[in-house]
């Protein structure tokens, strides 16, 4: 009979950190399926480049703080990262794009802090504002939906790595603006009727990005059930668009969106299902958590409205999880058989 | 049934639905357990009680003669559980968490079992509050759910809030246990009486039994009792059979939606609450004139042969009542006294039953965690530690300044709320042992007070000698400066009226 000195409970752990990143990484599975379809092979590759990086950078990191390596990779942590990342950025993007976005989330974000569970920033969206600020260009650069259906696999690794593309064919002809994108244009330029505002919820289904929403939700929803997610985010996310981007609809529908279209369009799902609800960077309380995501929602409307990028996940994310200790202090839950 | 007082149902926040394993004892009824060669006691009643031995070595000793007992407000009586001998006094492991030796006072019996004369039982309602107590007191009866606390100081309540209600805690919501489950489908009519004894104490009218919804045919028992004797203000109450439903304060909350304070008792929220097993010994120390020497106990776990309830004789060596379970089964993990949850470990089976210990679980490898402390990666601020806990707690946020050693910051993140329940261990994804680092800081934080306290005494004493010595210099010296003052005045005196004195003379 064993007697190693542990008190109580003996009851084994009921969960692992490996087990949450995994349901994660499956309920991703129709969103990153929806993607291919719309947007091409490009993003298998994309996720793939970046895992290896995560992985290969993760482990040198480790190495070099002197921390076991196998036991924090088998974690998953640093694949989930890679992964949300290797979705984030456009199909069509060159190899080094995504290798330079994951090592820069990976070491400088998450190891330099401490690694898992010390990082203050969210690493996949860290690394996203970083690629997006640095390379603009290459960032926004999404092909349009189902123009690569047709080409051979060669010819994406070869646009990938080569950034050659096949004969008779150029880079205006295979990206376009994401709705997002276009609605900002056309206000910018004062084209008010454009934002005919049917056509645009419209075009986001016509054009990949409503049912790639729709394929975030199903995922997001799962892992709300599964309570791997706290459900208080993605609704405080949801109900701040809603809400806000309704008042100002309502207010001037020729100048602002609708709400559908703020629902579904850039990275609202798989930012409150996915980005936002990573637990190391988000609010803890549940009453903390809902006001973590209500400001990110409304941080997110602001900006795609009036800042000076089409689509704000990334940065509404990013300034929300400076706020995490002090909404974390205000929304400490009362205590059983404690008088406030 | 009419005059059925309604309760409201209140909710839990937090707790866990755990996989019950009742159904290992449940169906058994009870067994006694055979007299065993020998009988231990530590002399250390509750944590940190040290109690004196009133026989000596080789003195005879009869079932039910008080053999040890200790002082203080708290004090509480210990009984010879069968006739024997008193050996010599010895150091031996004794059920508690550390594992650690205490000296023991040990009866070799003589398989006799022979009892003390007991007097003709008064039926109870010739007796008076105070008598209830001074007979519960002289039974030895203290609460058998575990905490051990002495039943008697329990029911001479001081508290500014009058007590109108007593929760009986049926509630069995460890895993594993069955003892009070089975006391409530065998003896219910005696329950019942023990109750009314209790209210009798207490001078109150009203009680409920709490029990948890998994528990249908004690439930069913206590029900058709109360029924059959049309009594009006004994009241079942089925609860979730949610983990940690049976933990006091969560009970009463359960039962009355009475909030117990966190730095008080549930006298302050006007309830006293007893458990089933309590009750039972109750009833037979008013009823049968019988000191608290047996209690059941429930012997299960994969690890035994034949899991069962048993009426166990205090003292008895755990060795002896798994030889009467058909022994062990297997390859066995850990042997835990208590629950799985809130019980403690074993270093071997020479451990002697006490007043508190209402299980042994004799776990496999597959019913516990095993070296779980290799695996533990940093919290992922995941929350579902904050989710489980029943008080409220952020247990990860304690975990953080607990690991840091800020017992202060602790403190006001509650630690002390913590009631060790262990649901934030069990649902952690980092495999934290997080209660252990609570158990921790708990103790240091207590040490700290208490260190506190020392060098608070040491430096008031130092002050008020530093005080005292000033002072005795000041009188020393006004004593000198009147000295002084008398000798000149009398010098002056004296040059000025020697003449006269000279005169005298």
């Amino acid at each position: 009979m064993k007697s190693l000195w542990v008190t109580s409970p003996y009851l084994p752990p009921q969960n692992s950190v490996s087990k949450i990143m995994f349901k994660v990484l499956v309920a991703l599975l129709p969103g990153i399926f929806l993607l291919a379809l719309f947007f091409g092979w490009g993003v298998f590759v994309n996720i793939l480049l970046a895992v290896l990086t995560a992985l290969i950078t993760e482990a040198i990191v480790l190495k070099l703080r002197q921390r076991p390596v196998l036991k924090s990779l088998k974690d998953l942590s640093a694949p989930l990262t890679a992964v949300l990342l290797g979705i984030a950025i456009p199909t069509v993007a060159p190899w080094w794009l995504i290798v330079l976005g994951t090592g820069f989330a990976i070491v400088i974000v998450k190891q330099l802090y401490g690694g898992l569970g010390s990082n203050l920033f969210n690493p996949a969206m860290a690394g996203y504002a970083f690629l997006l600020i640095s390379f603009p260009q290459e960032m926004t650069a999404w092909a349009v939906p189902g123009s690569l259906n047709a080409w051979q696999f060669s010819d994406i690794i070869r646009l990938l790595f080569l950034e050659q593309l096949p004969e008779a064919i150029t880079v205006d002809g295979i990206t376009m603006a994401t709705p997002l994108d276009a609605v900002k244009t056309q206000l910018a330029m004062n084209q008010e009727s454009a934002v005919a505002v049917p056509a645009t919820v419209e075009r986001l289904f016509t054009q990949g990005w409503g049912w790639l929403s729709l394929g975030y939700f199903v995922g997001g929803l799962w892992l709300v059930q599964q309570r791997v997610v706290a459900w208080q985010i993605p609704l405080g996310i949801l109900c701040a668009l809603a809400l806000i981007s309704t008042g100002f609809y309502f207010y001037d529908d020729q100048s602002y969106s609708t709400p559908a279209f703020h629902l579904l369009a850039g990275a609202t799902m798989v930012g409150a299902f996915f980005i936002a609800t990573d637990p190391v960077t988000a609010a803890t309380s549940p009453k903390g958590r809902f006001i973590f995501g209500f400001m990110i929602g409304a941080l997110t409307y602001l900006i795609r409205v009036w800042g000076g990028y089409p689509d704000a996940m990334a940065f509404a994310v990013l300034l929300m999880n400076i706020a995490v200790p002090v909404i974390d202090y205000y929304t400490q839950p009362k205590v059983f058989g404690v008088r406030r | 049934m009419d005059g059925v007082m309604v309760f409201k149902r209140w909710t839990l926040d937090g707790g866990l639905d755990l996989d019950g394993h009742k159904d290992l004892s449940r169906q058994r009824s009870i067994i006694s357990a055979t007299i065993p060669d020998e009988l231990v006691y530590p002399l250390v009643f509750r944590s940190g009680e040290v109690a004196r031995a009133l026989v000596k070595t080789g003195d005879r000793v009869l079932k039910g003669q008080v053999i040890a007992e200790s002082q203080g407000a708290q004090g509480t009586l210990l009984h010879a559980a069968s006739s024997g001998y008193i050996q010599e006094n010895e150091l031996r492991t004794i059920a508690h968490p550390s594992g650690l030796k205490s000296l023991c006072l040990i009866i070799a019996t003589d398989g006799l079992d022979e009892a003390c004369s007991v007097a003709e039982p008064v039926h109870y309602s010739q007796l008076l509050p105070v008598e209830i107590r001074a007979k519960i007191h002289q039974s030895g009866i203290v609460g058998l759910g575990g905490a051990g606390f002495p039943t008697a100081v329990k029911l001479k309540p001081e508290s500014s809030c009058e007590v109108d209600t007593l929760v009986i805690n049926g509630a069995e919501c460890e895993p594993y246990i069955t003892c009070d489950d089975r006391l409530m489908q065998q003896y219910p009519e005696q329950i019942l009486l023990g109750i009314q004894v209790l209210l009798r104490a207490l001078t109150i009218k009203k009680c409920v039994i709490g029990i948890e919804e998994d528990m249908p045919e004690a439930i069913d028992s206590m029900q058709k009792e109360i029924d059959r004797q049309g009594i009006d203000y004994i009241q079942v109450n089925v609860v979730p059979a949610l983990y940690p439903a049976g933990g006091e304060r969560q009970l009463i909350f359960l039962l009355t939606g009475r909030e117990t304070p966190s730095n008080g008792f549930p006298v302050d929220v006007g309830v006293i609450c007893q458990n089933i097993g309590t009750v039972m010994a109750v009833y037979q120390s008013i009823f049968q004139g019988q000191a608290l020497t047996e209690r059941v106990v429930t012997l299960t776990g994969l690890g035994l042969k034949t899991p069962q309830n048993m009426w166990v004789r205090i003292g008895t060596p755990i060795k002896d009542l798994v030889r009467q379970c058909g022994g062990y089964n297997g390859s066995i993990e850990r042997l835990i006294m208590g629950g799985l949850m809130m019980g403690f470990v074993l270093p071997d089976d020479s451990v002697g039953i006490t007043k508190a210990t209402n299980c042994i679980l004799v776990a496999t490898p597959r019913e516990v965690a095993k070296t779980r402390d290799m695996e533990v990666l940093p919290c992922i601020r995941c929350g579902e530690c904050a989710t489980v806990c029943p008080v409220n707690l952020l247990p990860q946020q304690l975990y953080w300044y607990s690991q840091g050693g800020d017992h202060d910051k602790s403190q006001s993140f509650g630690l002390f709320d913590c009631i060790e329940c262990g649901c934030c261990d069990v649902v952690c994804p980092s495999h934290i042992p997080l209660v252990q680092y609570f158990r921790a800081s708990k103790s240091k934080a207590v040490l700290k007070r208490r260190d506190d306290e020392t060098a608070g005494l040491a430096k008031q004493r130092f002050e008020n000698q530093q005080l005292r010595k000033a002072q005795e210099k000041m009188e020393r010296e006004q004593r000198i400066r009147l000295k002084k003052l008398a000798l000149v005045k009398l010098k002056k005196e004296s040059a000025g009226s020697a003449p006269n004195a000279a005169d005298k003379s």
